[in-house]
This record gives C-alpha cells, sequence and structure tokens, in this order.
C-alpha cells in the first residue's frame, strides 16, 4: 500500500506542474488567434502597420509560446513518473487521446511555429498567414484533445473493467471522443483563453495609450482585442453554463459541492449566491439564495431535481455494497478466470468495482469492510467543498466582470476614444484576472473531482506510483527552482519587449546590399 | 466492431511503430541534441554560435515532437511500458525532462539580450540540454538491456528496487556514451549541411572524433552483450493473442539470449551492419568533404545502432531483473485490440501529413546559414 503522504507529495507536484503549465498555455490558444486576425488585415489591406502589429503579438507570443511548450514536455510524462497504477489502470483509453494530441495537433503547432517566426522573409504574404492560422489550429487542436482526456476523468464513459488484464479498456472510442463533458469544457477552456488574451492585448494597448507611446498600433491592438474579447467573454460565461448542465448528468457532487447544497430541495433548486459551507459541521450556514435558477440551470427545466450531498452519501453507501461483491467476483476471476459464477456476480456489479476501491483507503481487504468502515468510505467521496464554493464564485464573478469589461471596451472603440483614463488604468488591473480566473477554474474542476482520479472508477490515493517522499521532494523542490527561475526571466523578457515597443520591420533579402555598420555587434532585433 | 486485423498482428505493427518513433526521435531531434551539445565547442564566437543555433532554430520545436508523441504512443500502445519504465526511472527521468525544459527556452531567450554573461549561460544551458537526455536515454537503454529490477503485485501494480546511482553501471555508461557519440556524430552530419566556414571546419574535426567513437563503443557494447551473460528468453508456450497480463508469460534469464534472434533469423544481422557502416560513411564524407554522405551515414548509424538493441530483446520490451516472469513483452505488454487498431488508423491518416509538412519546413528553410544572414536577419535567434 502506498503511504498517503506520497500520495499527497504527488498530487502537489502534478497541481504546481499543471497549475504553471496552464499560466502560459491560455495565452497560447488565444494570441495565436489574435495573430491570425492581425495578420489577416494585412493580408487583406497590404498596409505595412498591420505586419509590425502582427509581429510585435508575435514577439511576445514566442517568449510566452516557449514555456508552454517546456512544461507541457512534464505533463506528458507525469502520468507515468507519478501515477503509474493511473497510466495502468486507464492507459488503454486515456493514452489514446494523448497520442492523437502529439500526432494531428502538437506537430502542426510545432513545426508551423518555426516557420511563423524565421519565414517572413522566405513565404509569401498568404503563406505566411497559412503558417500562422495552422499554429492557432493546431494549439487549438491540442486543447481538443488534452480535455477529451481530462472529461474522460470527470465523466469515463465508453470503457469497461477486464478482470483479465487488471485494467479499464475502451468498448466505444467514439463514445470517448465525443463525450459531453470534453466537448463543453473544450468550448469553455479555449473561450477562457481567448479572454485571456485579450485582456493581455487590451491591457499593453492600455499602456502605450496611457504613456501617448505607439499610438497608431496600440488603437488598433484595442479594437482587435474589444471585439475579440467581448465574442470571448460571452461565450466563456455561456458555454460555462453548458459545463455545468453536462455536471448534473454525471458528476452530481461536484455540482453540490459547488453549491455547497447538502440536502435535496424541491425542484426548481435556488442558486446559492452567498453561504459559508463546512465540511465538517456538514451543513452551509448564512445562505443567501436566488430561487428556482440552480434548477433551470442546471437541469433545464422546472421540474429536475437537483441532488444534495447527503443525498448522494446515501447513494455511494449502495454503491460501495454493490462494489464489494465485484471486487470479491474480481479476486475469484484472478485465482480461476473460467468461474461462471464469479464472471456473473462481477458483470452485473461491474459499474461500482471502483466504490470498493474507496474501502481501501480505511482496510486493506474491502470484503472485511464493516458498516462503520463503509460509512466513513461513503463520506470519503465528498471533496473540500468550501474550497470549491469559494473558488466557483472568484471564477464565475470574475467571468462576468470580464463580459461588462469588454462590453465597455467594446463601445468605447466603436466610438474611436482610447483617452479614458479610467478606463485605460482598469485594463491595467484587469491584466492579473483571467489568470485567477483560469487557475481557480481549473482546481474547482480537479478538486471537485476528488477523491477520484476518474470518477467513480479510479480513487486518487491508489492511482500514484510506488515512489518514496525522499524522491518525491527531490522533485518538487527541482521543479519549483527551476519553474521559479524561468517564471522570473520569462516575465522580465516580456516586460522588457514590451518597453521596447513595436518596431518597424524591413524585409530582409539575402540580395540586398546593405551591409550593416560596423558597431552592429551581431544582436538580433528580437 | 470487428477488427480487421488478430491481435497478434497487431502487436507486431506497434512494435515496429515504437521503433519507428525513436528512430524518428534520434533522426530529427537527435541532430538537434548533437548540435547543442557541440555548441560552445564548435561556435567560439558569439556569430558562430548563433550560426549553430539558427542551424536548428526554425526545425528544432517540431523535432522535438517526435519525443512528445513518443511517450504518448507509449501511454496508449504499451501502458505497461509508459507505467513501469518512467515510474522507475524516476530520477533519471526528472533529469532528462529538466533539461530538455531549458531548451526551448534557451534557444528562444539566449539572443535577445546583447550581454555576454546572459549569453554564456544560456549557451552552457543548451549544451546540458542536449548532453544530458543523449546520455540518460542511453543509460537507459543499457539498463533495459540488462533488466530494471521491478516486479508487478496480484493488482499489477508496479515496484521498482533499484536507485538513480544504481542505473549507472560500467555497461550503461558505455551504451550512455554510445548514444552520446551517435547523436553528437548526427549533430555533426546535419551542422556539416547548414554551417560555413570555421564553424564547418570544427564540425568535422569533431565528427571525425564521434564517428570513430561510435564505432568502438558499439562493438564493445555488443562484445559485452555476448560474452557477459546477459539475456532473457521465454520460457514456454506463450499466447501472442492472449490478454496483457505480463503474469501470464514466463520468461526467465538466460545468458546469451540477446543473439538468439539472429540465429534464428541471419536477416537481423543487417541491424548491426548499418550501425557500423553508417559512421564509416559519415566518416568518408568527412574525408571526401562530402557533407551530404556525412548526414546519410549519421542517419544510417542511428537507425543500425537503435534497430540492433530493438531485434536483440524481441519480443522482450523491459525485462525485470529480479522478477522475471514480470518482464514486458510484446504479448503482454500492449493495449487492447480495440485500442491498438485505433490508434494504428490514427497513425496511418496522421504520419504521412505530418511527414509532408515537416518536409515542405525544411524545403522552405533549405540551405546553409551564413554569416551574412547571421548579421542581418532580424527573425533570427
Amino acid at each position: 500500500m502506498i503511504s498517503m503522504a506520497v500520495v499527497e507529495l504527488s498530487r502537489l507536484q502534478f497541481a504546481l506542474t499543471a497549475l504553471y503549465h496552464f499560466l502560459f498555455v491560455p495565452l497560447t490558444l488565444g494570441l495565436s488567434f489574435m495573430l491570425v486576425i492581425m495578420e489577416s488585415v494585412y493580408v487583406m489591406t497590404d498596409r505595412p502597420i498591420w505586419r509590425d502589429i502582427t509581429r510585435f503579438w508575435g514577439k511576445l507570443f514566442g517568449i510566452n509560446f516557449v514555456l508552454g511548450v517546456a512544461t507541457g514536455l512534464t505533463m506528458e510524462f507525469e502520468f507515468g513518473t507519478n501515477w503509474a497504477y493511473y497510466s495502468h489502470y486507464v492507459g488503454d483509453i486515456f493514452g489514446a487521446p494523448l497520442a492523437i494530441e502529439g500526432l494531428m495537433a502538437f506537430f502542426l503547432e510545432a513545426t508551423f511555429v518555426g516557420l511563423m517566426f524565421f519565414g517572413w522573409d522566405r513565404l509569401s504574404k498568404r503563406g505566411h498567414l497559412l503558417t500562422t492560422f495552422m499554429v492557432a489550429l493546431g494549439s487549438n487542436l491540442s486543447a481538443l484533445w488534452i480535455l477529451v482526456a481530462n472529461g474522460w476523468m470527470q465523466h469515463p464513459i465508453g470503457a469497461t473493467f477486464n478482470p483479465e488484464t487488471m485494467r479499464m479498456e475502451v468498448t466505444d472510442f467514439m463514445a470517448v471522443i465525443f463525450n459531453p463533458v470534453a466537448q463543453a469544457k473544450f468550448v469553455h477552456t479555449v473561450s477562457a483563453g481567448y479572454v485571456c488574451a485579450s485582456v493581455f492585448v487590451l491591457g499593453v494597448s492600455a499602456y502605450y495609450l496611457l504613456k501617448g507611446k505607439h499610438i497608431a498600433i496600440a488603437k488598433r491592438s484595442f479594437t482587435v482585442a474589444a471585439a475579440f474579447g467581448l465574442a470571448a467573454s460571452l461565450s466563456v460565461v455561456v458555454l460555462g453554463d453548458e459545463s455545468g448542465y453536462a455536471l448534473t448528468e454525471n458528476q452530481k457532487m461536484k455540482l453540490a459541492a459547488i453549491e455547497g447544497m447538502w440536502q435535496t430541495e424541491p425542484a426548481p433548486a435556488g442558486l446559492t449566491l452567498f453561504g459559508l459551507p463546512s465540511n465538517s459541521g456538514r451543513e452551509t450556514t448564512h445562505e443567501i439564495k436566488v430561487p428556482y435558477v440552480l434548477g433551470l440551470i442546471s437541469t433545464r427545466s422546472l421540474t429536475g431535481e437537483v441532488t444534495g450531498i447527503n443525498q448522494l452519501v446515501d447513494t455511494a453507501k449502495v454503491r460501495i455494497a454493490a462494489g464489494i461483491i465485484a471486487y470479491d467476483a474480481v479476486e475469484t476471476l484472478k485465482v480461476d478466470r473460467n468461474d461462471l459464477v464469479a464472471r456473473e456476480a462481477f458483470e452485473r456489479n461491474k459499474a461500482d468495482l471502483g466504490y470498493a476501491l474507496l474501502l481501501k483507503r480505511f482496510i486493506a481487504d474491502p470484503r472485511q469492510a464493516d458498516a462503520a468502515t463503509i460509512e466513513k468510505a461513503a463520506w470519503s467521496t465528498v471533496p473540500n467543498v468550501p474550497a470549491i464554493f469559494w473558488m466557483f464564485r472568484i471564477m464565475a464573478g470574475l467571468g462576468f466582470a470580464f463580459i461588462a469589461f469588454f462590453a465597455t471596451a467594446f463601445a468605447f472603440s466603436s466610438m474611436r476614444r482610447f483617452d479614458a483614463r479610467w478606463f485605460l488604468k482598469l485594463a491595467l488591473f484587469m491584466m492579473p484576472m483571467p489568470w485567477i480566473a483560469i487557475e481557480v477554474g481549473w482546481a474547482v474542476a480537479e478538486i471537485g473531482r476528488q477523491p477520484w482520479a476518474v470518477d467513480g472508477v479510479l480513487p486518487t490515493f491508489l492511482a500514484a506510483s510506488s515512489l518514496t517522499v525522499p524522491q518525491l521532494w527531490t522533485t518538487i523542490i527541482g521543479f519549483t527552482l527551476l519553474y521559479g527561475i524561468l517564471a522570473v526571466i520569462e516575465v522580465k523578457l516580456m516586460l522588457a519587449t514590451i518597453a521596447k515597443g513595436p518596431e518597424r520591420y524591413v524585409p530582409w533579402r539575402p540580395d540586398s546590399p546593405a551591409e550593416p555598420a560596423p558597431d552592429f555587434r551581431a544582436v538580433p532585433a528580437e | 466492431m470487428t477488427i480487421p486485423l488478430d491481435y497478434e498482428t497487431l502487436r507486431v505493427i506497434w512494435w515496429l511503430l515504437l521503433g519507428v518513433l525513436l528512430i524518428g526521435f534520434a533522426l530529427t531531434d537527435g541532430f538537434d541534441l548533437g548540435s547543442a551539445a557541440l555548441l560552445p565547442f564548435a561556435g567560439r564566437t558569439d556569430a558562430e554560435r548563433r550560426m549553430i543555433i539558427n542551424s536548428v532554430g526554425a526545425t528544432w520545436e517540431g523535432n522535438q515532437v517526435w519525443f512528445i508523441l513518443g511517450g504518448g504512443a507509449i501511454f496508449a500502445a504499451w501502458p505497461f511500458v509508459y507505467a513501469v519504465s518512467f515510474s522507475g526511472f524516476y530520477l533519471a527521468m526528472f533529469l532528462v525532462l529538466s533539461a530538455l525544459i531549458l531548451r526551448p527556452v534557451g534557444f528562444k531567450y539566449r539572443s535577445k539580450k546583447p550581454d555576454a554573461r546572459w549569453r554564456a549561460g544560456w549557451d552552457w544551458a543548451l549544451f546540458v540540454g542536449g548532453l544530458v537526455p543523449a546520455l540518460v536515454f542511453g543509460v537507459a537503454v543499457g539498463n533495459v538491456l540488462v533488466g530494471a529490477p521491478f516486479r508487478l503485485d496480484g493488482d499489477l501494480r508496479m515496484f521498482y528496487e533499484g536507485s538513480l546511482l544504481g542505473l549507472f553501471t560500467p555497461f550503461t555508461l558505455l551504451t550512455g556514451l554510445l548514444s552520446v557519440a551517435m547523436l553528437v556524430l548526427h549533430g555533426a552530419g546535419w551542422l556539416s549541411l547548414k554551417t560555413e566556414g570555421p564553424v564547418l571546419q570544427r564540425v568535422r574535426l569533431y565528427g571525425q572524433g564521434a564517428a570513430i567513437l561510435s564505432i568502438l563503443l558499439f562493438a564493445i557494447g555488443g562484445l559485452f552483450v555476448a560474452w557477459s551473460g546477459m539475456g532473457y528468453r521465454v520460457d514456454g508456450v506463450i499466447d501472442p493473442n492472449g490478454p496483457s497480463n505480463p503474469h501470464m508469460g514466463g520468461a526467465v534469464a538466460a545468458a546469451g539470449a540477446w543473439l538468439d534472434n539472429y540465429g534464428a533469423h541471419p536477416w537481423m544481422l543487417l541491424a548491426p551492419l548499418l550501425g557500423f557502416a553508417g559512421p564509416v560513411l559519415a566518416l568518408l564524407g568527412i574525408r571526401g568533404r562530402r557533407d551530404t554522405l556525412v548526414f546519410a551515414g549519421s542517419s544510417i548509424a542511428n537507425v543500425g545502432i537503435i534497430s540492433t538493441v530493438g531485434l536483440s530483446m524481441f519480443p522482450f520490451i523491459l525485462p525485470s531483473s529480479i522478477d522475471p516472469g514480470s518482464s514486458l513483452t510484446a504479448w503482454n505488454a500492449s493495449s487492447s485490440h480495440g485500442t491498438l487498431f485505433t490508434m494504428l488508423i490514427c497513425t496511418v491518416i496522421f504520419l504521412p501529413i505530418v511527414l509532408a509538412y515537416t518536409a515542405w519546413a525544411y524545403k522552405v528553410m533549405f540551405g546553409r546559414v551564413t554569416d551574412r544572414e547571421i548579421r542581418l536577419n532580424p527573425d533570427f535567434y
């Protein structure tokens, strides 16, 4: 049995590396498409200023992009290094979208990104625009496949447990790909990336406008960001709602935790705006509720019921009991794979096998569990309610704030007014907000999934590798130092590039006669 | 869904594809690693180093995807191998990742500041980012040949009983150095095509050394494998169509068993033959100033040496030294029949597309990086 210290440290490391990776990815997702928009204007209008705009934001894109790539390396291998049992248990399903991501998306993105930076003088205008588009397409397809993988952890469909190989295996690959949770998550996540990039471009443009520098480029960038950001912020909230809808079908516990809702309410349930939920007290006090709204959002009807935590725990108890039968059958089948009675018992109860595994946290052999242990295991299905409750409210609150913010920006840019200093200052203040919303959004999704690595299938504490505490500390400290140093360097280079501002591009030709000045020092413009 | 290919055939195909991915990685990103390892030595001045960096600058990122795809494809097709190798070689993997993380950042950030110390720092970071992965990959392959100290329990959970330092034995250091020599040779092969002037002269010199070293180390390594009592053999009848459960096939340690396949299938000797022929061709190319031949030779060396390891071990992929019965083979460590087939379809569709646009990218960037362009092109690193 692996120690809980190893499990908790493995979770800590995964959270650190994933949250860090996801500081860079959203900007890549959004900025790549904004580059496509800007460069399209250049190709259509043939005005060099739009090329300078594209190149300037492209430079910032590049500084950010490489860290996304570098930290993505860790993610691709971290399931194997730190979650070996998970990798064995669900690799048959989970590995596929990761491999397809490499084959279909990341190759595209990484091959064309080189040409995007090096190809300005080697490609035709349209050729270069195509290259930029391929980078945007590749990075967004990347997100699609990663979220197909993640969506399966939240809502594992199209797979079943095979006692002969002791793992989950695919039964319906199309169901895995077209998982409704994955689809909703994909649109929600890439839209969040577009919001992030829009806030970034708007913020930097506002800085130039406040300083009275690079006005022509700042105004144009402001306009692009305002329009793109308004569309994206509407999409992120509306399609975030779609994720909420999907939750009701499978991850009821997550929804109940988000709402701090311990008791099932008569339909339609009210939406909790404020409250003080507590895991130990098993209640939420000081609630302020808006009647009917939650029921409407999450079931799309007036009669659909939203289940409370207490009732979900009761369901878990029943599923644990069934899971023990499945577990017993698997143990019998290990000894004799042709035992027909065990095979039949397994087939009837296999959907609940994961619930029996929850008991392993408290007892080595789930078949020996008494009623008190089952009760404990059932309650262990409740995630950290206050954390989820509050982080969700931060995310959702920021989501609505972005809509108001971009609506205002769009109004100003439509009126060609770029001098409202209060708004320009607000734009600067808003710059860190999308990152906060995105990171807490990730935390809601993944903490809300606990105690499961794969919902209802494999508990997190069983998923970890058989590592030691010193090994984990070595890598946690190592990654923290390495990532910390790189973060400082990245931010400094970003700031230096912003301070330097956009430059006029003079196309270089291999046959151009100009020799560099003697003091050129061989320092490239970038 | 009825699957038109049987399980055994799909497992062989995916064993081959595993080889294709590793060779694809070595052939493409291998020369990026080699070039980075040569960077501080083949380039003395800032302009010379920028010549090397920009020789790989536009294409290395796509090449690196072979490594990432390798990880994803092993996960999808050989989940046991993914789980056991990466968690078993845990700290070694951390070393590789840390070194590889330095590369994207190093290439992109190095020339962003004119400061000499800044640039020298990144040059050495890039050197580490090239050398350490090359070395550790080779050490890892050596350990795979020897067998890794792991066992699987009844739930197929893996327990590893080795340490980071335990990975480094004389034999595995030899394979590590062979890997470095082979990839440095490949880096030299690439830079022969892409550079000019004094850099080209030095690259040829280092390439010569790497080629000779590759031949020597490959020969010593081969003799060691033959005579040190290394090897594993499948004991008894195994069902190549059976379920993927390592406990179901009995494997035993058997001295000299890594040579069995060459006796049974003499055509396989082609692989070690290419492993020697490649560096020899590269040497001839360097002597005759025929740069294309150098790169062709270093490429053949990669194909030959990596294939030799794979063919010697087949059907083993990762044998266990402490519990041979837990060994992972092509018959017991794969994904399910359905997943292997689905992934094959995806590969058949997408890999040709990838190869097509990769070839186009190389065509766009074709030609030597000249000293003039280094000084004039504002897009160069």
